[in-house]
């Protein structure tokens, strides 16, 4: 087990050197930092200096061996849009954002989970196929279209819910929560449901493939020809080896909800990550988007690592391999 | 008796074979949207690319059969004064350009990059998985951005409407092909393994020889599965980017733009700008998606969906 | 005195509706009973039907199939095929199940005590330390060591046999009055096999239990059961005791069974089969293939293959470009030679690395050290010429255990066949090299129209002889068979076998068999190597080997096959 886990953190250390040095390459070549920090009637020899205080004229890997430095004590420079250091930037952003992926997640597996379950238990109910039809029309439905259709219901038919922003959120030291105050949580409804409504169809139909697969496999045909009750087979034995993948794919659909939220965010106009980066993507604020970058590629990398140690933790194949 | 046990498995083959009514419905739909966006220049009512073909006094007209609807306009009309059935028309086709580019062009790098990988092993494929692994480490539409927005920041060319569509389906490819590269290496290592590529070694046969005539014909059904699902995810993935503002411009839309532009009238009650480019969106990926399900399930149960 | 017998089944009827809308009846109209402590064998050739009987009996039998007729009584109480359940019976409590693969019977995600106690608790209401506590003793009785220990542990730390015990452990835990084995040795080398059928003997006698013991070897069925039914097509074709069955056939499917058989005990001149083998058409063909071989380049009188010190590492690869995982040795330090016409038998159990020796010959596998000459010139290895290597592919030829993995499913046979013909120039034209194709395809008994069709036309068999005729194609002087009739019937292994001794009649070909079954080697071969552990440790003129083997492990092996005239409960 600690050889899987160290090479996978090899593996981790890998993906972030990748991340950091797309973050440096954007930084220090895409657009010229001298040219976009310096006046416009800068004269070379003032261009020249500046060049020389950012130390671009020191060797590359000099130059990234700072880069680095700098990301590690949360340097991460200054937006270009509005002058403020990106770090600050992210960290007024970074609870709306997670609020929303927490509140989608969580409703994601709720309801993902046992309608997978059931599809694969039932597969010739009526039932099984509404929701398998739902959950194709699901899959074929973007996020910003079911965003979009349910504040044209909710929001400007029926007036119900609130279409955009956090609504009142209380201050717990840096973390702003929205989870304390009535129209906060109302604010979260919308956007959280649209969030998890892709997800929900992902692993409902993960969920269903596996049970299938295991329903099938030798070691279950084996427990019913010992005669063990058929609701003792599914509950306990055949969910528990159709949940193993599932951990591994809600580990990645986390990671992707962050990056989807960027779509939810807009839509509503949710003050958090996404909407930072996207502005920053239009007005090419190059800092804010290498920030982003190596955020979210340490999000991806942690919520790896952390899938891992579980699943270590959880398969015994890989649990005992240490012994 | 063999003959006949052989022509009876044939027909139940042939019967197994033959599409359930929703997956031929499915295929129609997807045939006359495909039919329709390729010749929209014909079909169209106007040609909402030229600017002197539509007047801002047309403009947020309401579909026809609401109060105050035109019959010249059957879906209505955009803030520009667009006829929205020309623009979902000519905005499908671009569309469908760029998502069955980036299809192709996925396909195209990751069935050759796979087919290196899996049947010369060692280094090379050590290299192409790990790069793979590093790119699926993030979601395609993130990726997608970020090669869109760095396209902008290097050339401004990159926004031209007449270069948007390669960026895009650049953007969309690079992230796809892993899911190409990963599955035809899976299926060529093992059928590497089987005693007909053995046999094929044994002979003597050169490497380029086993791999183009007796493994490629043999990996190929489950890439006809993926492109198929993975065509509804790219057209997704492009309306999502233009949506978002990165994707192709309104001068030039696509449907993602054209929701992107309806999306603004939506507070205001005017719903049919957004609404009809996402209908017309949300249909043509269903109904590719139903036969791409359908597919998968006939030719691979065990070829799961990915993310 | 009547006992009640363990199991009695009458006129049992299983049906598969076909695409057509006819009905297949994949079980037609058998009747067996069982006695307490008697262990009953079914056997037959693959689509018997015998697999399907153990199925209804345990309430498996997959969708669309259906029990449609006959009765199942255990231990006098009628059975309800739907369920798997009758008055007083219940499946894992009185019937108790032995899948062929231990592999994959257990869940890998609990542990062994999980898995036993859990049938326990259900049938016999027993709490959790009760049925530990019987689990121990459960593991003790079928001898698995450290009980205690192997409690905790999970299915991937056993080894194969384990496993298996474990299987039957937990199938005997509610005390069943019938034992249903489908195949339990199948997968299993030959001595666990042998101990995992001792165990079965003693549980049926020492605990009065009935076995239905599924098996298509025959020689399982002479050492291991008292009674035997034959099956043919879904109907029971001969059944009685074993002595009686084995030694005196009265069906002539069961005589052609049994003739089928490969003897340990002495060697024949041909493997007696049902059809007719004689065909004018196929001699002339090999006549005319032998005739138009352009390999005539005699070693003189040297071998014509000689293997030296070969050894060959496996090692995994680790995750990083470059990084190496652990290695393992699978060929330790081989070397025997070939001469020109002999045929050379490669015998062991599975992972003795005779698989690899061969595939190192065939230059699928680069040896990590040693080398191998063709004709004295080196082949493989240091100092491999690119000329002679080239030479050398198309004089050895191979052919593989799988016959549904060896052609490739998407091309036409003859486009198959005329691959190596076109390939080493042995046609001058695609239409010389179709005609050569026609003439392959007689010489291994099939018809020359049969080029048109794929390989999903045909049977195991058939492709099998496929194979064959495509590594005739490049004209061949060594034939390496890797395993060649391993998954295949015993009926259809005879006639390919008869096939292999044909073609060396009439072509001189050199043979090199490799196989885990010693009375096949004993049939084909002049002289055998004993592989264990990646080494040889017996090579000897084949009678002489199998008369008075030297080697300790040589003789274990004799003694553990499985052999139809060693008819153990008369």
């Amino acid at each position: 087990m600690i050889r899987v886990l160290l090479a996978r953190a090899a593996q981790m250390l890998m993906v972030m050197a990748a991340v950091t040095a797309v973050a440096f390459v954007i930084f220090r070549y895409v657009g010229d930092p001298v040219l976009i920090m310096s006046r416009e009637d800068a004269t070379p020899a003032e261009k020249a200096a500046l060049s020389q205080a950012l130390g671009l004229d020191q060797p590359v890997i000099v130059q990234f061996g700072r880069f680095v430095g700098r990301v590690l004590t949360g340097d991460l420079g200054n937006s270009f849009r509005n002058q403020r250091p990106v770090s600050g930037l992210i960290a007024e952003r970074l609870p709306a954002t997670l609020e929303l992926v927490i509140v989608a997640t969580v409703l994601a597996l709720a309801l993902g989970i046992p309608l997978g379950v059931y599809c694969a238990l039932k597969p010739d109910s009526w039932l099984t196929r509404s929701i398998q039809t739902i959950s194709l029309i699901g899959i074929s439905t973007p996020t910003f279209v079911t965003g979009i259709v349910l504040i044209l219901i909710f929001s400007v038919w029926l007036k119900w819910l609130p279409s955009f922003g956090r609504g009142d959120v209380v201050k717990l030291g840096w973390w702003t929560t929205g989870f304390l105050t009535a129209s906060g949580l109302r604010s979260l409804v919308l956007p959280s449901v649209t969030l998890a409504l892709f997800q929900v169809t992902l692993i409902m139909r993960l969920v269903r493939a596996e049970m299938i697969d295991v329903l099938s496999s030798d070691y279950i045909r084996y427990a019913r020809a010992r005669g063990l009750p058929a609701g003792y087979i599914h509950r306990k034995l055949a969910l528990r080896n159709a949940l193993m993948p599932v951990i591994t794919v809600t580990g990645l659909q986390i990671g992707a909800l962050i990056a989807f939220a960027i779509v939810t965010e807009t839509v509503f106009q949710w003050p958090g990550m996404g909407l930072l980066f996207i502005q920053a993507v239009s007005f090419v604020d190059l800092p804010v988007m290498a920030a982003y970058l190596l955020f979210v590629g340490f999000m991806f990398v942690s919520i790896n690592m952390a899938v891992d140690i579980i699943y270590a933790l959880v398969d015994p194949r890989l649990r005992t391999r240490a012994a | 008796m063999t003959k006949g046990v052989i022509t009876a498995t044939r027909l139940g083959a042939l019967r197994r074979a033959m599409p359930p009514a929703y997956v031929t419905m499915a295929g129609l739909v997807a045939g006359a949207l495909l039919l329709a966006a390729l010749f929209a220049p014909q079909i169209a009512p106007t040609n909402p690319l030229d600017l002197r073909s539509f007047n801002l006094a047309d403009s947020e007209i309401p579909p026809f059969w609401v109060e105050g609807g035109d019959a010249r306009f059957l879906l209505g009309t955009d803030n520009q004064g667009r006829d929205m059935l020309s623009a979902i028309l000519y905005g499908a086709r671009v569309s469908i350009m760029i998502g069955g580019g980036a299809v192709f062009l996925a396909a195209a790098i990751g069935v050759s990059l796979g087919l290196l990988a899996g049947y010369l092993g060692g280094r090379i494929d050590a290299v192409i998985m790990r790069i793979g692994d590093i790119i699926l480490s993030f979601p395609t539409i993130l990726l997608a951005l970020l090669v869109a927005g760095l396209a902008r920041a290097v050339t401004p060319e990159a926004a031209n409407p007449r270069y948007v569509p390669f960026v895009l389906i650049g953007a969309i490819a690079i992230h796809e092909w892993v899911q190409y590269a990963r599955t035809v290496r899976a299926a060529t290592m093992v059928e590497g393994a089987r005693e007909y590529v053995k046999a094929a070694r044994v002979i003597g046969l050169p490497s380029a020889r086993i791999m183009f005539r007796h493994i490629l014909p043999n990996v190929m059904s489950p890439v006809l599965v993926i492109a198929t699902i993975n065509l509804a995810q790219a057209v997704l993935t492009e309306a999502t980017l233009s949506f978002l503002g990165v994707g192709m411009p309104p001068t030039y839309p696509s449907l993602g733009t054209l929701i992107r532009i309806g999306n603004e009238f939506v507070f205001s009650g005017i719903w049919w700008i957004a609404l009809f480019p996402a209908l017309a969106l949300v249909i043509l990926v269903l109904a590719v998606n139903v036969i791409g399900d359908w597919l998968r399930d006939r030719f691979n149960p065990k070829l799961r969906s990915r993310g | 005195m009547t006992t009640v017998p363990a199991l009695a089944i009458e006129d049992l009827r299983v049906e598969y509706p076909q695409a057509d809308g006819g009905v297949l009846a994949a079980v037609d109209g058998v009747s067996l009973t069982i006695a307490p402590g008697e262990i009953h064998a079914v056997v037959g050739e693959s689509g018997a039907g015998k697999t399907t009987v153990a199925n209804a009996l345990i309430g498996l039998i997959e969708n669309p199939g259906r029990v449609a007729g006959g009765t199942m009584r255990i231990g006098g109480a009628l059975l309800d095929p739907a369920t798997g359940r009758g008055d007083g019976v219940q499946l894992g409590r009185d019937i108790g199940v032995i899948f062929q693969d231990p592999m994959t019977s257990l869940n890998p995600l609990f542990t062994i005590e999980s898995q036993l106690t859990e049938t326990m608790r259900f049938h016999l209401g027993l709490s959790q330390v009760e049925a530990r506590a019987r689990a121990l003793e459960l593991l003790k009785a079928v001898g698995i060591p450290e009980p205690e220990r192997r409690l905790q542990s999970y299915p991937h730390q056993l080894s194969g046999g384990q496993r298996q015990r474990v299987v039957i452990a937990a199938a005997l835990s509610c005390n069943p009055k019938l034992l249903v084995a489908d195949e339990p040795t199948t997968a299993l080398d030959v001595s666990i096999q042998a101990q995992i059928l001792a165990l079965i003997k003693d549980l049926a006698r020492t605990r009065g239990l009935g076995v239905m013991l599924v098996t298509h070897n025959m020689g399982v069925v002479a050492e291991t059961a008292h009674s035997v039914t034959v099956m043919l097509r879904g109907k029971a074709v001969e059944q009685g005791p074993v002595a009686q069955v084995l030694r005196d056939p009265q069906h002539s499917y069961t005589k052609a069974l049994l003739a089928a058989v490969p003897r340990l005990d002495r060697k024949l001149t041909r493997f007696a089969v049902l059809t007719s083998e004689k065909s004018e058409a196929a001699h002339a063909a090999r006549q005319a293939i032998a005739g138009k071989s352009p390999m005539e380049r005699t070693p003189g009188d040297g071998p014509l293959l000689t293997v030296e010190n070969l050894t060959v590492d496996y090692v995994t690869r680790g995750w990083l470009p470059g990084s190496k995982g652990r290695s393992m040795r699978a060929v330790d330090g081989v070397s025997f030679d070939i001469r020109a016409g002999e045929a050379l038998g490669l015998v062991g159990e599975s992972g003795c690395g005779k698989t690899t020796v061969a595939s190192v010959i065939a230059g699928l596998v680069k040896p990590t050290s040693g080398r191998v000459l063709y004709a004295g010139e080196t082949i493989v290895g240091e100092g491999a010429g690119r000329a002679s290597r080239q030479a050398s592919r198309q004089a050895l030829q191979m052919i593989f255990q799988d016959p549904y993995a060896s052609l490739n499913p998407r091309m036409r046979i003859g486009a198959i066949l005329a691959e190596p013909v076109l390939f080493y120039r042995l046609a001058g034209s695609k239409a010389e090299a179709a005609e050569d194709a026609a003439l392959l395809l007689e010489a291994v008994g099939l018809e020359r129209q049969h080029a048109k069709r794929f390989p999903f036309a045909f049977s195991g068999g058939q492709r099998q002889r496929i194979s064959i005729a495509r590594a005739l194609g490049a004209r061949p002087r060594l034939l390496i068979c890797d395993e060649p009739t391993s998954s295949l019937d015993v009926s259809v292994q005879a006639q390919i076998l008869n096939l292999i001794k044909d073609l060396r009649d009439s072509t001189g070909l050199t043979l090199l068999l490799i196989s885990h079954d010693l009375a096949v080697v004993r049939q084909m071969c002049d002289r055998v190597a004993v592989m264990q552990a990646g080494r040889i440790v017996e090579i000897e003129a084949g009678e002489t080997l199998f008369e008075t083997p030297r080697h300790p492990y040589t003789r274990e092996l004799l003694s553990l096959v499985p052999r139809i005239d060693r008819i153990a409960i008369a």
